[in-house]
């Protein structure tokens, strides 16, 4: 019997006909600069650093800073916003590939801050743990996937441009947050 | 043809036609093969663009459609980036006879061309031992892998070489035994005779041509000339001899740029002929399926492109066979079988059931 399948193809026209019918089928192909994937809100992508969206969050805000203490880690945006991060090291201490460096120290105000906040890309693996050990949302994953450096210098992200991706995304970052919140709320 | 334009080239040189006429029977060959060739390279183009397109759908993807309207400008793409690619030839390699295997693997499948008949009287060559011509250029390609892989002077080419040798004389062997029973049924080895012998029988006085071509009575020929085809242009699933997955490019893998392109368009000119020719044994060539429609090229072109589609509908489906198994089905199963339809289409020659009288 196998002798006689095999004699008369019978197998192999049963492949063909499969591949045929593939031929006429509605193919999987997602153009992709053109098309894209649907995205989760919890997607994992670029890392930034966010800040408090008013000084309301501040009981009694800090006194102003005297005139050149806004330097280039201060973490006050130029529209004055203060940085979330506390320098608590939750995330450099739970990160499994070693790619957050942190160094801290007390600012004018008598805050603790962080005087330098490096994201290494050449090790991040993109695992989220930073995101979940922070206890106060300032550390976050964006949806941002289209980014590249052409040297191992240009993937190292200081604190600066960590502020950028978060200053320039904030309000997607602030809604995917929510909805992540309101999972299984009417 | 060729008498309207030797009259019209008559008129418009006048006297100086003397000077002309003795060169005059070349220049028309040569017109001949520019006639064949161009079209045919432009085929092989786009019959690279095509197997992308059908592979991919296939696998369920859109192919390429970037280059141009639906991609359709892709194979140029391709040609002018082979193009501009340096060719380089590895140190240890044996310069000269590393070239001439790149040109050889072109030159046997573009020279066949020369007896294939396109339609009633379109064939440059009419000569009578055509199906030993074409068996004897099939035969010369193989000499293009074995030089390319042993000039190379590299381990991969030199065991794609090796593999080649073997498989592509086996299935020789099976191809020209179904071959010679097509000749028994017609009786001519002139590929415009055995053509025109398919167009009488039974089937053929109903209307019905179709039925009447070598591919119904000599069904298992047909398949085992069709697979011996596939095995004798190394393309999947009897790639082997390149086996990316095993031996990188076999042969080919020391060759760059327009050399390395080289290898395709002989492989790809292959692949067309032979299609044209199972179109020429086995499917009637230019002859309509039915009495109602007219004879003509498009219906060789229509069975060539039939043949070839099974070709990539063959690589999108099977994988690659063993080495072992190729050299049993083409020693075990297709060489006795061959044989044994011989016998068979020779006994019903002999028979009162005879139908090709």
């Amino acid at each position: 019997m196998a002798t006689i399948k095999q004699f008369f193809l019978i197998e192999l026209l049963k492949g063909l006909t499969l591949t045929g019918r593939y031929l006429f089928s509605r193919k999987a192909t997602i153009q992709y600069p053109d098309e894209r994937t649907p995205q989760s809100n919890r997607f994992r992508g670029l890392h930034a650093l966010r800040r408090y969206p008013s000084q309301e969050h501040f009981p009694s805000p800090p006194a102003p800073l005297p005139e050149g203490a806004r330097g280039a880690n201060s973490g006050y945006a130029t529209n004055g916003m203060e940085e979330r991060c506390i320098a608590c090291k939750l995330c450099e201490a739970i990160c499994p590939a070693t790619a957050i460096t942190i160094e801290s120290a007390e600012r004018e105000d008598g805050s603790r801050r962080t005087t330098r906040y490096d994201i290494d890309y050449n090790k991040c693996i993109y695992c989220g743990f930073c995101e979940e050990a922070c206890p106060v949302d300032a550390i976050v994953e964006t949806r941002v996937l289209e980014y590249h450096g052409e040297t191992r210098e240009e993937l190292i992200y200081t604190k600066q441009m960590l502020h950028a991706v978060g200053d320039e995304h904030e309000a997607q970052i602030a809604t995917d947050r929510e909805q992540d919140a309101n999972i299984g709320e009417p | 043809m060729e008498a309207t334009l030797t009259g019209f080239l008559q008129g418009m040189l006048g006297s100086k036609w003397e000077l002309v006429s003795p060169v005059w029977p070349l220049a028309w060959v040569l017109i001949k093969i520019v006639a064949i060739l161009a079209p045919l390279m432009l085929g092989v183009a786009y019959l690279t663009l095509a197997e992308r397109k059908v592979i991919g759908w296939m696998h369920v993807r859109l192919g390429p459609n970037r280059v141009g309207p639906y991609g359709l400008l892709q194979p140029i793409a391709d040609g002018i980036k082979l193009l501009f690619k340096e060719v380089i030839a590895p140190s240890r390699a044996s310069k000269g006879l590393y070239f001439v295997g790149a040109i050889l693997s072109v030159v046997p499948a573009l020279a066949a061309w020369a007896v294939i008949p396109f339609a009633e009287g379109w064939v440059l060559a009419n000569i009578d031992a055509g199906v030993l011509f074409l068996l004897a250029l099939s035969s010369i390609s193989v000499y293009s892998i074995i030089i390319a892989g042993w000039a190379s002077n590299s381990k991969y080419a030199f065991l794609g070489a090796m593999r080649s040798a073997a498989q592509m004389v086996s299935y020789e062997i099976a191809m020209g035994f179904a071959l010679v029973c097509v000749l028994m049924i017609s009786g001519s080895l002139n590929l415009t005779e055995i053509v025109v012998a398919q167009n009488k029988g039974l089937f053929a006085g109903m209307g019905l041509k179709f039925l009447s071509w070598n591919w119904l009575p000599l069904l298992p020929m047909f398949l085992v000339f069709l697979i011996s085809g596939v095995a004798e242009t190394n393309r999947s699933p009897f790639d082997v001899v390149e086996g990316e997955s095993e031996i990188v490019a076999g042969h080919m893998v020391e060759y760059s740029g327009m050399t390395f392109a080289q290898f395709f368009i002989g492989e790809y000119t292959a692949m067309v002929l032979v299609s044209a020719m199972t179109s020429i044994f086995f499917l009637g060539g230019w002859l309509s399926p039915v009495a109602l429609l007219p004879d003509g090229f498009v219906w060789f072109a229509l069975k060539t492109s039939f043949i070839l589609f099974l070709f990539l509908w063959a690589r999108a489906t099977f994988p690659r066979y063993r080495y072992d198994q190729i050299m049993r089905l083409g020693w075990k199963v297709f060489v006795p079988l061959c044989i044994a339809w011989v016998l068979v289409v020779g006994i019903w020659m002999l028979s009162p059931l005879n139908i090709w009288k």
